[in-house]
Formats: structure tokens, C-alpha cells, sequence
């Protein structure tokens, strides 16, 4: 009968979709393991401490590795068999390892692979003899699968307080080192949160526990239902709370936040033009490079400066030079379109880097040398010559900027940016005058670049063309992208996660620029419109 | 001839080895509606192309209330008021409504920088005039109350007669709707044809219509045009048309000619 045969075979199917999922879950966490290991990240960490005697960075990233995994099998297998698929693949995986390990020991392949030195090897096996190390491993790994596995089929709510908790203890144990300098003036808290090697058990549990507050927020619908006056009360004491930090803390932080603010002014630029106008432009460094050029010879002292103004007469001349200078930027690349502008923009910048090292310009701009000697702002005699300081400064002038850039892009002009973006032709065929319209972006975003390049060159106090490579046009660019095209708090939100964060991360090493294209990748595969989005679409939902 | 509105003289463009129209001859008087009807390919859209200066004829001349129009730049016809919209909807899709409707309404009031960035008392009524205006077009055209949504989102009809609220937010002496009813069933295209009657007689526009509804086009034309291979083969009234073999011919083949021009026309 054919019923039969169906119900006779299918046990046999079942079993076979299941034994798949956990080999090549297996197969996954072990080599996204040796992977690490090979790229050098485990080694690099292995002798830091995420929590103080109990875990170090390069297990615990093994260990995401081994839940991820699990949380990924529960797409393959429903339920409880996931948990106990997670428990089998980790375990499997974290034996598998140990096996790896010796084997490579007995091998020798450091002369080909350079990161697999004994001393990474043998802390993969947390320095134990073979067996234990193997049930070691196999413990940790099998836990962790289970876990991924049990937190994937968990309701939402323990699921996002357990999620919390595990990034409470991750960016605290990373960031131990810029938290304790953050509370440095509270040293009772010092004793019990962190030691000089990193994050305490103790401080593990508050930091858990701040974690799962962080996720669940709870109070969020009761906030919601608050009267808008009181909210925009509780938004303004967070950002009064943000300002003040600079002056709370440190210089570390101050500089942080003072480069976010640089590069903030310098993504509300392009904006206009890619944002708004839909001009791609991968020379927008140039406009910087010109604004700061601009103060340094405004200011400079000695060398090749022609006057000695003050840093606040000679900043309207940068934006100026920048605006004049984007004017003509725009004149010969009207007629292009599309990828082509990206090149043809490319080449501009380019060009402008190239002059400024040229011997030709070199008596005007000084060359690779640079112009030095460039004095600290001051205003009505107070110099303002600490990273604190300067931080306000930058501060006022992107908000100030913010509002220009705002204005703009709530206006006529913004409109007619945004027709030209949308369909070029008929923008032209409603009466818009596309050479206008598309100079004005370069003008205007230039503009923005100029007065980022000015404070830049009153903040460090001397220029280098080496300063102004095509890398600053891409991350302004990586920064749209993130915070989402066409969204002035995106701007913010982008420079402050592209910029911020690698700073924040210097402890990390090279490693850093790893989370940057993490972060990039991430936010272009899962919010394809930026963390941000531009506001038109919320005004639509609204 | 004082109240001709737009003269064609001997209009041609070429793609290459295509002529895509040759030789056509076009006189629409003041507050007319003129259809230009032909089948695919006849050169309909080319043509407006070639009135709106979106492409420039290879050949004749194009005038405009007694001034040359041809080779000018898009923007300078436009703003000599022809307006149109397109056979394929194209609004500003990220724009809400109000907003595809205000880029056309800012053109002619340009404002200044320093206003727009100090937000003047000046500039704050300029602005608060656009946006009555805008809402007006809005209405005159049934799309009250969706000033809000993104273009994208609208049904399409309403798509369509947002096209034509942008065409006339640019204060147009003349209006060239290509198939404004296409894809539309029997009761919409009759609201389009009502509406079309209705813009000539309230806003005292010429219109030229492209359109393959013949229902749509009988209704409302007083004038018809008809296309084929790029040729004028003939022009008159609807009954004229109607009645015209030659017309019949290029439709349907030379031997659906007897039958006559009805049936193209399904009864309602």
C-alpha cells in the first residue's frame, strides 16, 4: 500500500534533516573558531580578561561563536530537539578543537601560519593536559550551543533580558579601561567593579544586571504616555548630560566627541549633495583640505602664512574659499551622472591632494611640509586650548551648521534637491534649473566641509596634505550610509557609531577597523535605510 | 490664425536610422482639446518629447503664442507654460504629494537664502501661500486630505491625477497628458474624460491629449490627430476621424476597413 510506505519512510527523512543540521552546525562553529584563531583575534585576546578569573575576550568570542550556532540550528530543528542538537554540536565542536589542537602541535605549521604559536595553542586548551582540556572545551562548548539554542525558542521578554545581560558583561568587560577612567572620581566603585587586569565577577553582576535594565526598559509605554513637554524635558537633560560629559571626564572623551562633531559637520555637507541632491562625490575631502588651507594661512605664524588673523575672523574665509571652491568643483561634473560622477569626483580630489604636494604650490602651501604654527582659538582673550574646550566650540558650530543644514532641507531649495534626485528629467521639465540647482549643493556642502576643515585646522594646530586622503571622503561617505542618506540626526547617529566607536575601542588594536566593516556590513544587510532613516518616512507613518 | 496656441511645422526626429516622426504639421487654437491617437509605435511620445524640448527635433520648428520654442533647454519651455505628464507615472516617488506639487509652485517663487535661513516673517508667508495653493490644487483634483502620503504609496489613480496637480502647479497656458486613462476600467477613464472637460473650462488651458481609450478620446476631443510610422495621415474632427478609411486601415489592416471604424469602439 502506498500509504504505508510513506508512513514507513518518513522516520528515516526526519532523522536525515536533523543529522545535517548538526554536522554542518558543527562544521560551522568549528571553523568560524579556527578561523579566529588563524586571523590571529584569538591569540591577540586570549591573554585578556573579559570577567577576571573566569573568562578570557578569545574564549568568550569561541563561546558566541558555539551560540550563535545553536541559536542558527533552531531554523532547522523545531523546539526542545534544537536544545539538545545545540548541546550535541557544541560539545562535538569544542572536542573537535582539542583534536585540531594537538594535531596542529604535532604539524608545526607555525612557519606557514603565523599566528598558530605554541603559546596561542596551548591557551585554547586553557593550558590543561589533553583530557581535561578536551572536556573543558566540550563542557563550554556544548553549554553554549544549548544555551543559543534555548534562548532562540525563549519568549521575547527573557530572551532580551538574557540578550542584555551577555551585552552588559561584554561592553563592560571590553571597555573596562574607559569606564574605570570615566569613574575615576568614584573610587569606592573602583574596589569592586574593576581591577587594574579588567572587569571583576562583582562588577560582571551590576554590569548584567545594568545590561538586561538597558534592553527590557522597562517604564518604555509608561514614558510613551507622558505629556510631550515632560519628554522633551527628559531629551534635553540627556543631551545636557551628553555636553557635559567632556568637562566631567577626561581629554580622551573630549577628543572623541570632539571628532564626531568634525566629522558630523562634514556628513551634514554631504548630505546636501548626496543626501538631498543625489550627487555622489568621493573628492569631498577637498573641500576640507580648502577650509583647512584657508585658517591655516589666515592664522599661521611665520612660514608661508600671509596674515595673522584671529581663528574667528579667518573661519568665515575658510567656508568662503570651500563654497567658492565647491562652486567650481561642480562646473565640470554637471553633465555627469551616476557612477561616473563617483569617478569623476574621485579624480578631483584627488587632483587637490596632488597640487597641494606639487613643488608648484609648495612656496604657496608649503608642500609635504605642511603649514605649522597655527594658534589655538581664542576669544575675547580666553584660548581656548584644552580638548574641553575646543570640544564646545566644535559643538556649537555643528549645531549651529545643524540648523542651517535643517532650515535648508525643510525649504524650497531643499525640494528642488530632492526633484532633481528623484527623476533628473522631469525636476528639469517642471521649470527647475538644473545648473542652479545642483551648484547650489556643491556650494552649500561644500560650505559645511570648509568650516570642518577650518575648526580642524585651529584644533591641531598644523595641516599636512597627508591629512586629506581619499579615506575621509569614504568614511563621510560609510557615515551616510550607516546613519541612513538623507537623515540629519543619521548624520549624527552614523559619525557617532563609524567614529566614535573605533576610538572607543583603541584597546582592541587593528581589531578595530574589524567591528568598523562589521558595523558597515551589518547595518547595510538588516536596516538597508540607515540606523536613521530620512524623516519623510516617518512623517508617512504618522 | 491670431489664436493659435501651438504651431508644428514640419517636425521630424531621428534615432539613428529610426524616424521616429517626419514632417508633422500641428495647429492647436487656444482652450482646444486635441488628441493625437495612432497605435504603438507611432511616434505619439516622441512628439510631446519634441514639444517639451526633452528631445530636440532634427527638423522643423515649433512655436509657442507667436514665440519659437524648439531647441530651447526643458526648463525655459516650461516656463513658458507647456506642462505635462507622462505615459509611464513619473512623480517625485520619495516626495509626499503636497510636496510633488510644491517643487512646481516654488519654481516661480524663488526665495532667498537668508530668508530661508533666519525663517523671516517674509518668507514663513511665501511658504504658508505655496502650501494653501498646493492644497487647493489638491482638492480641485480629488486628492483632499492625502497631501501627506508619499506619491508612492497612493493608488494608482490617484498617482495619476497627482501627475496632472504637478503639471498644473506650474500655471500652464498649455497641458499634454500622455494616456492619462490608461489602465483604467470604464468608470475611472469616463471620471478622467469628465475631468479633462472640466480643467479646459475652469482653468482656460489648451490640452493634448495622447490616449488609446477611444471612448475617452471621442468624448472629449475636438480635434484629432492620428499618428502612424511616424506620419500625420490624417486630422479632423471625431466624426471625420471616425469615418476616415485610411484611419480605419492603420488600426485594424486594410481589410477590417470595411467593417469600420466602430469596431474599435466596444458598446458600452
Amino acid at each position: 500500500m502506498p500509504s504505508d510506505m510513506v508512513e514507513a519512510s518518513a522516520p528515516a527523512i526526519d532523522l536525515r534533516i536533523p543529522a545535517q543540521a548538526l554536522i554542518g552546525t558543527t562544521l560551522a562553529i568549528v571553523g568560524t573558531c579556527v578561523f579566529v584563531v588563524l586571523v590571529g583575534l584569538f591569540g591577540q585576546f586570549a591573554s585578556r580578561a573579559l570577567v577576571v578569573d573566569v573568562i578570557d575576550i578569545g574564549h568568550a568570542l569561541m563561546l558566541a561563536i558555539a551560540l550563535g550556532g545553536g541559536a542558527a540550528l533552531t531554523r532547522r530543528i523545531a523546539g526542545p530537539g534544537a536544545v539538545l542538537g545545540g548541546l550535541l554540536a557544541g560539545a562535538l565542536a569544542g572536542a573537535a578543537l582539542a583534536v585540531l589542537v594537538v594535531a596542529t602541535e604535532a604539524a608545526n605549521l607555525r612557519w606557514m601560519l603565523v599566528s598558530l604559536t605554541p603559546v596561542t595553542l596551548h591557551a585554547i586548551g586553557y593550558n590543561l593536559p589533553l583530557l581535561q582540556a578536551t572536556a573543558l572545551l566540550a563542557a563550554g562548548g556544548g553549554i553554549a550551543g544549548a544555551l543559543g539554542a534555548l534562548l532562540a525558542c525563549l519568549p521575547e521578554r527573557p530572551r532580551q533580558a538574557f540578550c542584555g545581560m551577555l551585552a552588559g558583561v561584554v561592553f563592560a568587560g571590553l571597555l573596562h579601561e574607559l569606564i574605570a577612567n570615566l569613574l575615576q572620581d568614584f573610587h569606592s566603585l573602583d574596589d569592586w567593579m574593576f581591577s587594574y587586569d579588567g572587569l571583576l565577577p562583582t562588577g560582571a553582576v551590576l554590569a548584567a544586571a545594568l545590561g538586561a535594565v538597558a534592553f527590557l526598559r522597562p517604564g518604555r509605554a509608561r514614558f510613551a504616555r507622558l505629556p510631550s513637554a515632560a519628554r522633551i524635558g527628559v531629551g534635553l537633560a540627556c543631551l545636557l548630560a551628553l555636553l557635559a560629559l567632556p568637562a566631567l571626564t577626561n581629554d580622551f572623551v573630549a577628543q572623541v566627541m570632539m571628532l564626531v562633531c568634525l566629522y558630523t559637520l562634514m556628513g551634514m555637507g554631504l548630505n546636501i549633495e548626496l543626501g538631498l541632491a543625489g550627487l555622489v562625490d568621493l573628492g569631498f575631502v577637498a573641500f576640507f583640505a580648502v577650509g583647512a588651507y584657508t585658517l591655516a594661512l589666515l592664522t599661521a605664524t611665520g612660514g608661508v602664512a600671509v596674515a595673522q588673523l584671529n581663528f574667528f575672523v579667518a573661519l568665515p574665509f575658510s567656508i568662503l574659499a570651500a563654497a567658492i571652491f565647491g562652486f567650481l568643483f561642480g562646473l565640470p561634473v554637471l553633465k555627469v551622472r551616476g557612477d561616473y560622477l563617483a569617478i569623476a569626483t574621485l579624480g578631483l580630489g584627488e587632483i587637490i591632494r596632488v597640487l597641494v604636494l606639487s613643488d608648484m604650490l609648495k612656496p604657496l602651501l608649503g608642500g609635504a611640509q605642511g603649514v605649522v604654527n597655527i594658534p589655538k582659538p581664542s576669544l575675547f582673550g580666553l584660548v581656548l586650548g584644552t580638548p574641553t574646550l575646543l570640544f564646545y566650540l566644535t559643538a556649537a558650530m555643528a549645531a549651529l551648521a545643524g540648523y542651517c543644514a535643517w532650515r535648508l532641507q525643510h525649504s524650497g531649495l531643499g525640494r528642488r534637491w530632492l526633484a532633481v534626485r528623484e527623476d533628473e528629467d522631469v525636476a528639469q521639465a517642471l521649470g527647475i534649473n538644473l545648473v542652479q540647482v545642483k551648484l547650489s549643493a556643491y556650494t552649500l556642502g561644500a560650505a559645511f566641509a570648509g568650516l570642518a576643515g577650518g575648526i580642524f585646522a585651529g584644533m591641531v594646530g598644523s595641516v599636512f596634505p597627508q591629512s586629506f586622503q581619499l579615506l575621509v571622503s569614504i568614511n563621510v561617505l560609510a557615515i551616510l550610509v550607516v546613519g541612513g542618506i538623507g537623515s540629519l540626526p543619521g548624520v549624527v547617529i552614523g559619525a557617532a557609531a563609524l567614529i566614535g566607536a573605533p576610538e572607543v575601542l583603541r584597546d582592541l588594536g587593528e581589531y578595530r577597523y574589524l567591528i568598523y566593516g562589521l558595523v558597515i556590513i551589518a547595518v547595510v544587510r538588516l536596516k538597508p535605510e540607515g540606523l536613521s532613516p530620512a524623516a519623510i518616512k516617518h512623517r508617512e507613518i504618522a | 490664425m491670431s489664436a493659435l496656441l501651438l504651431e508644428a511645422r514640419g517636425l521630424g526626429k531621428r534615432y539613428g536610422g529610426l524616424q521616429a516622426i517626419d514632417g508633422i504639421n500641428l495647429s492647436v487654437p487656444k482652450a482646444v482639446i486635441h488628441s493625437v491617437i495612432g497605435p504603438n509605435g507611432a511616434g505619439k511620445t516622441t512628439l510631446f518629447n519634441c514639444l517639451t524640448s526633452f528631445a530636440q527635433p532634427t527638423s522643423g520648428e515649433i512655436w509657442l503664442n507667436g514665440a519659437r520654442i524648439d531647441g530651447l533647454r526643458p526648463d525655459r519651455v516650461s516656463k513658458l507654460g507647456v506642462a505635462r505628464t507622462y505615459q509611464n507615472i513619473r512623480l517625485f516617488p520619495d516626495l509626499t504629494a503636497l510636496e510633488n506639487i510644491m517643487v512646481g509652485l516654488e519654481v516661480r517663487q524663488p526665495e532667498s537664502l537668508l530668508g530661508t535661513l533666519l525663517s523671516t516673517p517674509a518668507h514663513r508667508r511665501t511658504v504658508r501661500a505655496v502650501q494653501a495653493r498646493a492644497n487647493e490644487l489638491l482638492v480641485a483634483l480629488d486628492l483632499g486630505g492625502r497631501g501627506d502620503r508619499l506619491a508612492r504609496h497612493l493608488p494608482y489613480g490617484d498617482q495619476r491625477r497627482l501627475e496632472i496637480a504637478r503639471a498644473l502647479s506650474i500655471d500652464p497656458v498649455l497641458l499634454l497628458l500622455d494616456e492619462p486613462a490608461a489602465g483604467m476600467n470604464p468608470v475611472e477613464s469616463h471620471a478622467m474624460m469628465e475631468l479633462i472637460g472640466r480643467l479646459r473650462d475652469e482653468y482656460g488651458l489648451t490640452i493634448l491629449l495622447i490616449e488609446h481609450q477611444m471612448r475617452v478620446v471621442m468624448g472629449v476631443s475636438e480635434r484629432i490627430s492620428v499618428l502612424d510610422h511616424g506620419v500625420c495621415i490624417a486630422e479632423g474632427t471625431p466624426a471625420e476621424i471616425r469615418a476616415d478609411p485610411t484611419v480605419i486601415a492603420a488600426y485594424l489592416g486594410a481589410r477590417a476597413a470595411k467593417h469600420g471604424m466602430d469596431a474599435l469602439e466596444p458598446s458600452a
